[in-house]
């Protein structure tokens, strides 16, 4: 089926999320949708899925214009929309996340629709057992059912928005495979995106979103320069690798031993020098942030030490099983990667916030004091708000700079989470310059990130994790993305 | 067995109906993801309106249809003001309970000792001789037997056909729900007051077969409370809830059948008992949520601790994960 939009007006509150955007996509074709965070990707998509609708605009199917005012309305039309968060059922089983809200009658023939899932799954190789329940299945399972689903109900027109986050990388491998047999079969695909290789790879012609607007397109061969450029107005390179490690140890690690009820890690022993950058690669769960948060004071190490290096000679502080706000009180700085869950407090103004990571002086708050900062630190970190907009209101990028505005000086470590987890390139790329100007200060950083492009380009030295096993720290620049990836999969460990 | 107890015993399948039917009414709405919390006070109006109704119009059912319409009203003042207005489902149930209890006893003051209506048994043919069964099971009035059907078509409807699965779907995830097509406000417009509607049947069945309408609390005080007690603890599920209500009334038979045999024993203790046994009982139902059970079972013998955690994880059970929050679709 062939799908046209036409120029889509939608605005929540002055936020003009889809400013006259245009698309046309042919049948058996995979045009990808690629765009920074906030550039109107997700908007058009959920449009077109009924699941909001535009305040202005046409949307054809085959060359006629159809009104779609519900999710409803959209499914019956044959568009099927995969979205970022698994819209699904979690403590349900298989077979009824997708009977529910199917057109089966009455009482549905669980059999008979169990018989269509499998032979419906085979075609696309997929193994998911149609009587377990969804909350065991793996977030690509998880894709792969609600594509299942969405084909079983007839879609011609499949939207995925950002689907390779959270999924594996054989997974991503299976689900390109079963998007070019989609097309085949002459679906038209519509697939959104900020990863560039992604588009490069997969997708036969792509359109380029900023700011709420199309402003390109492009067919294979792919610049990638060019698409950079429409995406961001303007080329973008990362920054020269700079190097601030000092001579002087900051932190020792001594045979640090923390206890999970899953996972024992023991014997981890490293130094951490002034303004040193080390990288935590592995698999989650592989025990980064087990030492993470142990390094922050917030759980407690069953043996070992972390001595802070406070100077003199031979002077040094253990702090292994202090409290918490005397790692705080002492410089160490913790940035969680659940940002609204752990990091900061929903409801609560980006001032408010300010307020409240100051010290505390006098019983009330003192607002014009709290302004002033909250201006100064708003244009300091180039926050898109107002000290007024609560916290839930920013995008992903600009709450993680809130976070970055929060810290306290003075530093001496700081512990991040995937600091750029979600950010599109240029908000990671200023939140490494702001976090590289910490380094030049003499603060040490280490952070995981799943990403090993970052992790090699920001690191000085890098821990790799591997079931509670640490490796030795290698130098960033001797070691290859192939030879971590080697060590994140469990080859090469004696 | 003695038959003068058997049919005592028989009772408590009576006086279960109006438990069990607000157990139904407020599984099926809290299962939609809305908390009529209002219950307690419900069950009174409706029973209080029911008694009202029957008696001036000399109908059963109108009595029945009075004491639903009451109920329903209630609900859909909750509906409209936790879904329409999003305001705070557990704040505006309890207010409710407070006012419908007061409204009850105040506009139901002109009814005391109107003549008593009491719904007539009726026995099925056959199924009332079997021997044991048919005085305890089969030898009750209509809506006794409506209570039975009732269990069991809510636990068809919400497990086996597909519009309870939307059901519990829309309790479960609104936004996915809402993706499949469902009109998630709607729908959970329509559980609320259908959940409030058979509240109110089960009020009105109890002044109008259980005790009568006399202006006073006993008896029926509390009976909301315990309902909703029974919907979370019975795991939002129909057969475990019916199951509680007649534990629950069964605790209640049996302070009044013991009462003789202990006359030593102060009789507001029988009245009392079955409150307090009812909630340790659905507690140790439920002990399996917390995990320091998982912790003392780590010591048993391999065998022993396999059989009781399997138990226990059997009787486990989860809310709706939307219960108590309003959706927007953005």
């Amino acid at each position: 089926m062939d799908v046209e939009l036409v120029n889509i007006y939608k605005t929540f509150g002055r936020v003009h999320a889809n400013d006259g955007i245009s698309l046309k996509v042919k049948s058996g074709t995979i045009q990808g949708i690629l765009g920074e965070n906030g550039a109107g990707k997700s908007t058009l998509m959920k449009i077109l899925s009924g699941f909001i609708q535009a305040d202005s605009g046409d949307i054809l199917l085959d060359g006629s214009k159809v009104v779609i005012q519900s999710p409803a309305d959209s499914v019956k039309l044959g568009i099927g929309m995969l979205h970022q968060d698994p819209q699904d059922f979690p403590p349900m089983k298989v077979i009824d996340n997708l009977i529910i809200g199917s057109p089966v009658g009455l009482f549905p023939n669980r059999k008979k629709i169990i018989k269509q899932f499998e032979e419906l799954q085979k075609q696309f190789n997929f193994a998911i057992s149609p009587d377990t329940y969804v909350d065991t299945l793996t977030v690509g399972e998880r894709q792969q059912l609600e594509i299942l689903r969405l084909l079983w109900l007839g879609a011609e027109v499949l939207i995925l928005d950002e689907p390779t986050t959270g999924i594996s990388a054989s997974q991503k491998a299976l689900l390109f495979e079963t998007i070019r047999k989609l097309a085949a079969q002459g679906k038209a695909i519509l697939f959104v995106s900020h990863k560039l290789d992604e588009i490069e790879t997969l997708c036969s012609q792509v359109a380029v979103f900023r700011q709420g607007k199309n402003v390109g397109s492009m067919v294979p061969p792919y610049s990638t320069e060019h698409l950079v450029e429409m995406m961001f107005g303007k080329t973008i390179a990362r920054s020269e690798k700079t190097c601030d490690t000092q001579d002087q140890i900051n932190f020792e690690i001594d045979k640090l031993k923390i206890d999970d009820r899953r996972l024992v890690i023991k014997d981890v022993s490293f130094q951490i020098r002034r303004g040193e950058v080390i990288g935590l690669a592995g698999m989650e769960g592989s025990g980064q942030a087990m030492i993470l948060r142990a390094l922050a004071g917030i759980i407690r190490p069953t043996g070992g030490h972390i001595y802070m290096m406070d100077g003199k000679p031979d002077g040094r502080v253990d702090l292994a099983g202090k409290h918490y706000f005397q790692f705080r009180n002492l410089g160490i700085s913790f940035l969680p990667a659940a940002r609204l869950e752990e990091g900061l407090v929903q409801g609560l103004s980006l001032a408010e916030h300010f307020a409240l990571a100051e010290k505390q002086e006098g019983f009330l708050i003192d607002r014009e004091e709290v302004e002033k900062l909250s201006q100064q630190r708003i244009s300091d970190f180039n926050i898109r708000g107002t000290p007024e907009s609560r916290i839930e209101e920013l995008s992903g990028g600009n709450q993680q700079r809130a976070e970055l505005a929060l810290m306290r000086n003075p530093l001496r470590l700081l512990l991040l989470e995937h600091p750029t987890r979600g950010l599109d390139i240029e908000s990671s790329m200023y939140i490494w310059t702001k976090l590289k100007q910490r380094c030049a200060e003499g603060a040490s950083i280490l952070f995981i990130s799943s990403d090993l492009d970052e992790v090699v380009h920001y690191s000085d030295r890098i821990l790799v994790f591997f079931g509670g096993r640490v490796s030795p720290a290698f130098d960033a620049s001797l070691v290859t993305i192939d030879q971590l990836g080697q060590l994140i999969g469990g080859k090469g460990w004696s | 067995m003695d038959s003068n107890l058997l049919a005592s015993f028989g009772s408590v399948f009576a006086w279960a109906g109006p438990v069990v039917f607000a157990v139904m009414g407020e599984t099926l709405t809290e299962k939609a993801g809305v908390i009529n919390l209002s219950l307690n006070g419900s069950i009174i109006l409706s029973a209080m309106v029911g008694f009202a109704a029957a008696t001036t119009t000399g109908s059963f059912f109108w009595g029945f249809v009075g004491g639903a319409a009451a109920s329903a009203l209630v609900a859909f003042i909750i509906a409209f003001m936790s879904i329409g207005l999003k305001q705070s489902q557990v704040a505006v149930g309890y207010v409710l309970t407070l006012a419908t209890k007061s409204l009850a006893y105040f506009l139901g003051a002109p009814f005391i000792g109107k003549p008593v209506m009491q719904l007539p048994l009726v026995s099925i043919p056959f199924l009332d001789n079997l021997p044991y069964v048919g005085p305890v099971l089969f030898n009750k009035t209509l809506l006794t037997y409506l209570s039975y059907l009732l269990i069991i078509v809510c636990y068809i409807y919400m497990f086996k056909t597909s519009k309870g699965l939307i059901l519990q779907g829309i309790g479960e995830q609104p936004a996915a729900s809402f993706v499949r097509g469902a009109n998630v406000n709607r729908l959970r417009y329509l559980y609320t007051i259908l959940g409030g509607a058979l509240v109110g049947v089960g009020g009105a069945l109890y002044s109008l077969s259980v005790k009568t309408w006399n202006g006073q609390l006993t008896g029926i005080d509390g009976i909301g409370w315990i309902a909703l007690a029974i919907t979370i603890f019975g795991g939002w599920h129909p057969i475990r809830g019916a199951i509680g209500a007649y534990f629950f009334v069964f605790l209640q038979w049996l302070g009044i059948a013991l009462q003789p045999l202990l006359p030593n024993v102060n009789s507001r203790i029988f009245q009392v008992a079955p409150f307090p046994l009812m909630i340790l009982a659905l507690l140790f139902v439920n002990i399996g949520n917390a995990d320091w059970v998982d912790r003392t079972l780590a010591g048993l013998p391999e065998d022993a601790r396999k059989i009781i955690s399997r138990l226990i994880r059997g009787m486990r059970t989860r809310g709706p994960a939307a219960l108590g929050t309003p959706f927007e679709n953005e």
